[in-house]
């Protein structure tokens, strides 16, 4: 019979079963969904964003936007009464990295795509108090006025054909002309009015 | 899931369970003593000893309570393919969630779907969830109040782009609109611009300079009375403005409306038709109906 004393005085066989306790978590609940349909199947007529849009994701990522809103919607009736349909993980499959996050200081955004005119969202974005007086979301004047260059837009979007998403080298090669010259504000509000709309499987409607 | 992955998740779960009670068992079988003594394991870390003594009895009931609570857990809640006993799902849940609230809640949506807009405004009770959807949907561009902001119209005003009567209200919340007032500057240069700007100015009675309000008021005439109309009064079919009223959605200074004029605006109202139901719609178009009707 094992002995407490074998395992507690051989160090060595003491980290071998306790990484193999704690990996069963992750061999259960990890591992089956890179295998599963409803996880590594994208939804149904998924589309792919466009270069500015990309470049405008990149741009949420870099202000860190997600630290602030969530991109994911819970299954509870408070939560798709505001937001709409939950989300689902086949929303997901060509975000890399997604950008569910973990807090929501401001709304989820995961459809707020087509609920405010872009003129809204660059007035909210150059100043939020403008139109919303008691927000506490900074202002981002600076978008305004960088401009994209679109050297590594067509670079990013290899990267992302690498890990599965669908980008055409025809869509690759286009990518610069349709970035370069624009500023970072048109970038980023397409990348917003985008977020929901990729797909239509789900209605909305509340 | 399939079976191969359902019984992968099976198995791994139930070896997890087995493997702790049988490690739990097998050195608590293992101890040489069953009760606390005085004896020690016989090692000293800078004078710290430690008794042989065997787990604690509540410590090792714990543990095995837990063992219990687990398995009592998965047949509750099931795992993988399986269904527990409760048969629940996070979607299911959702569901009746959702029946239940359709139940308690469609009846009070059909009470005010019947009525009139006009009627709707005796109804206190309505037009509080029109507000309380107001300040969920509209608010944000339109204002907590609807007393709009800078490019975003002021719902309070009794002033209206595309009518303020009840029909046109719920058509503009349903489908939307979308402004489509030309850029002039290509067409009229920096000079005409200022010219028409003047003009504009002394529609509404604001102050102007005659001369180039002179000069203005033949380009106007030729330009923008297609929507403006020959006396400038606006035409609500297009969502064209009142330029009369001293009303200004996007500001009355010189600067502004000559900007106005020069680049044009295209200001959107989005559609609401996929975002909200119709029952819901009425009771916000009630609201907004209110809110310059009282």
């Amino acid at each position: 019979m094992i002995k407490h004393e074998t395992i507690e005085k051989n160090i060595g066989l003491m980290i071998l079963l306790i990484i193999l306790v704690i990996s069963g978590g992750g061999l259960a609940e990890i591992v089956p969904l890179f295998f599963a349909n409803s996880t590594t199947k994208p939804i149904e007529g998924l589309r792919t964003y466009t270069p500015l849009e990309l470049e405008g994701r990149d741009i949420y990522i870099r202000e860190g936007c997600y630290v602030c809103h969530s991109q994911q919607i819970r299954p509870f009736r408070a939560e798709t009464e505001r937001y709409g349909h939950y989300s689902t993980a086949n929303e997901f499959v060509w975000e890399h990295p997604f950008l569910w996050g973990s807090k929501r200081t401001g709304p989820d955004l995961a459809r707020v795509g087509g609920r405010y005119s872009n003129d809204w969202h660059r007035a909210h974005l150059y100043n939020p108090r403008d139109v919303v007086p008691e927000s506490k979301m900074p202002a981002y004047p600076w978008l305004f006025e960088n401009k994209l260059s679109g050297a590594d837009t067509a670079a990013k979007m290899q990267v992302l054909a690498k890990l599965g998403v669908p980008y055409t080298e025809e869509e690759t090669s286009k990518a610069r002309e349709q970035v370069e010259g624009k500023a970072e504000i048109d970038a980023l509000v397409s990348y917003l009015q985008a977020l929901g709309k990729t797909h239509s499987q789900y209605t909305n409607k509340r | 899931m399939s079976a191969f992955w359902n019984a992968w998740v099976w198995a791994i779960t139930l070896a997890v369970i087995l493997g702790c009670t049988w490690l739990l068992l097998a050195t608590r079988k293992s101890e040489p003593h069953k009760e606390a003594t005085e004896e020690t394991l016989g090692h000293s870390f800078d004078g710290i000893e430690e008794y042989d003594n065997p787990l604690p009895g509540w410590w090792f009931q714990m543990f095995v309570a837990t063992v219990i609570f687990g398995i009592a857990y998965l047949g509750l809640y099931g795992l993988a393919n399986v269904k527990g006993f409760y048969g629940w799902s996070s979607v299911g849940q959702y569901e009746e969630e959702m029946a239940h609230a359709e139940e308690v809640y469609k009846p009070v949506f059909a009470k005010y779907a019947a009525m009139s807009v006009e009627d709707l405004q005796n109804q206190p009770d309505g037009l509080k969830i029109g507000q309380r959807m107001f300040a969920n949907n509209c608010s944000l561009c339109h204002g907590a109040t609807g007393a709009g902001a800078y490019g975003f119209p002021n719902l309070t005003d009794g002033d209206w782009l595309y009518g303020g009567a009840p029909a046109t209200i719920k058509q503009s919340i349903t489908n939307g609109r979308q402004g489509a007032m030309p850029a002039w500057g290509p067409v009229l240069g920096e000079e005409g611009v200022r010219d028409v700007a003047s003009y504009v100015l002394s529609l509404s009675g604001a102050e102007h300079d005659a001369e180039m309000a002179a000069r203005g008021q033949q380009q106007f005439q030729a330009l923008c009375t297609a929507c403006h109309g020959a006396d400038g009064k606006g035409m609500q079919a297009l969502g064209a403005a009142n330029l009369t009223d001293n009303t200004w959605l996007y500001g009355g200074s010189f600067a502004q409306i000559s900007h106005t004029i020069r680049a044009g605006r295209n200001g959107v109202m989005p559609a609401h038709k996929d975002l909200l139901s119709d029952d819901k719609i009425t009771l916000i178009t009630a609201y907004v109906y209110s809110l310059s009707n009282k």
